[in-house]
């Protein structure tokens, strides 16, 4: 029985180290959509055989992954926040910001549309949803989609809404609040990679559709920056440029722009643009 | 409703098919599971003794401090370990932050109150001629230790099993401090949340399916110790 406890103890701690390659590993952090849609699943293996580089990556809110970059957890950010971003190169925690793509935001809703905001442009549209107190979901998690939806109320020169009882803050990611808008028969905004996604779940037929597009304030653009080797003196910062620079190039950018989903692009490259 | 059933068909084809991404899981959750339970047992048991078995004083106030540890939510007790660990915390030299090392440390902090609490409680109502007996034999402290732990073996084990089931099925520390990363620190249940959160419900059940085989698994062996045990 000693032995048996000492072997799993043994194996258990050597397995995980002898796993790993010596292949240097670059840290990202990055948001939900960028994995979600699977885009990085496309990109990683061309990146390792173009650069030897193990690219891995977390997952998180665009809120999350500046607080990994600041505590020096990860070496480079893929994010899509702007604002945010601007405020985290000048505060010293990241350089190099280099913009790489975009997609764009949409509100959807029930195909009933019981505000009627079809073909609106967004101030319109999220003034009638107001005006009218029909439901409307919002992620409330810090998000860079979250952060961009308050933009926009800000925008249409309203007060943001907080404790109405028709705005509900799902405090989750955005699939399951798409869901949750659509068993609520409320509104959303969303980007488009992940409404995209959330269609193909329904064979092309769901109970939400796209109802506002198109405006130009719905720019979602996504941008890498590398870890502040001054405030993170272990930051891989070498790897990091490896990486935003091999985003950035033309090659890389056409992969991007031909990466599909139910035949819809999703992601429009537009690095040095 | 239709994806539970779907779940059940998915799982087995997962297995069967030999699924890469979950046999990743599936060895990631065994792997750091295993760690978390016998380094969490190893500790807990001889704490659990100490707290059961002596009588010192602000002992009753450790006791409830125990066991008010055994309500720690998972999310914050990943935000501690991620505190330590993160590169600009106090043991970030380690290297432990998205590792399944990491994710242990995190799980024995989860499994260790469940043990002392519970192992605590089988030494205290243990046959109190147990402790006579050991004494006027002119049992050392160490073969106190034994002898009373092995009375107690079956509490021991419950213990570990009920410590266990908490450990591989949480989430929050997996999350936080493993960062759920594809073929290294993605274990089940965080690839549970993460279909869940893309949509795919089906597979979220077929996933939490897995993990109860495991689970199965694990008790099978349990119980045949306990048989082996008891003869």
């Amino acid at each position: 029985m000693k032995k048996l406890i000492a072997l799993l103890l043994f194996m258990t701690l050597v397995f995980p180290v002898a796993a790993m390659a010596e292949k240097p590993v670059l840290m990202m952090a990055t948001t939900t959509s960028t994995d979600n849609t699977g885009l990085l699943d496309v990109l990683k293996p061309a990146f390792e055989s173009d650069t030897g580089i193990d690219l891995r990556w977390t997952a998180v809110g665009t809120g999350k992954a500046l607080a990994m970059g600041k505590n020096c957890d990860v070496d480079v950010l893929l994010v899509h926040a702007p604002a945010s971003e601007k405020k985290f190169v000048e505060e010293g925690y990241g350089t190099d910001r280099t913009q790489l793509m975009y997609n764009d935001f949409v509100i959807v809703g029930p195909v009933a549309d019981p505000a009627k905001v079809k073909g609106m442009s967004v101030s319109d549209a999220l003034k009638t949803i107001a005006g009218s107190a029909t439901p409307f979901c919002s992620r409330g998690d810090n998000s860079g989609t979250h952060k961009k939806e308050l933009s926009l109320w800000k925008a249409s020169g309203m007060p943001v809404p907080e404790k109405d009882a028709w705005y509900i803050q799902t405090g989750q990611g955005m699939l399951p609040t798409i869901n949750m808008a659509s068993e609520k028969n409320a509104y959303t905004m969303t980007d488009r990679g992940t409404f995209i996604k959330y269609a193909a779940s329904h064979n092309g037929n769901p109970p939400m559709v796209v109802l506002v597009e198109g405006d130009g304030v719905l720019f979602n653009q996504y941008s890498a920056m590398a870890v502040n080797t001054k405030n993170c003196p272990q930051a891989k910062y070498d790897l990091a440029m490896k990486f935003i620079d091999w985003m950035a190039a033309p090659g890389t950018q056409k992969l991007i722009g031909d990466f599909k989903l139910m035949g819809k692009q999703l992601f429009t490259p537009n690095a040095g643009k | 409703m239709g994806f539970i059933f779907e779940g059940f068909s998915t799982a087995l084809q997962l297995l069967l098919d030999g699924h890469p991404e979950t046999w990743s899981a599936v060895a990631a959750t065994v792997c750091v599971s295993s760690l978390s339970i016998c380094v969490t047992v190893l500790l807990g048991a001889p704490l659990g003794f100490l707290l059961g078995y002596c009588r010192f004083p602000g002992r009753r106030a450790m006791r409830l401090c125990v066991d008010t540890l055994l309500s720690f939510p998972t999310v914050v007790i990943g935000l501690m370990v991620y505190g330590f660990i993160s590169r600009s915390g106090p043991l970030g030299g380690f290297g432990l932050l998205f590792t399944l090392q990491g994710i242990a440390l995190g799980q024995v902090l989860l499994g260790m109150p469940i043990v002392i609490a519970m192992v605590a409680n089988a030494v205290e109502n243990a046959d109190d001629r147990l402790q006579m007996t050991l004494l006027t034999l002119g049992a050392s402290g160490r073969q106190q230790l034994h002898a009373t732990l092995w009375e107690v073996r079956y509490h021991l084990m419950l213990a570990s099993v009920a410590a266990y089931g908490r450990i591989v099925s949480e989430v929050g520390i997996s999350m936080m401090v493993g960062g759920n990363i594809k073929w290294h620190t993605r274990t089940i249940t965080t690839a549970i949340a993460l279909e869940t959160g893309k949509g795919e419900f089906a597979m979220g059940v077929a996933l939490g399916l897995v993990l109860l085989l495991i689970a199965f698994g694990v008790n099978i062996a349990v119980s045949g110790l306990k048989r082996r045990a008891a003869r």
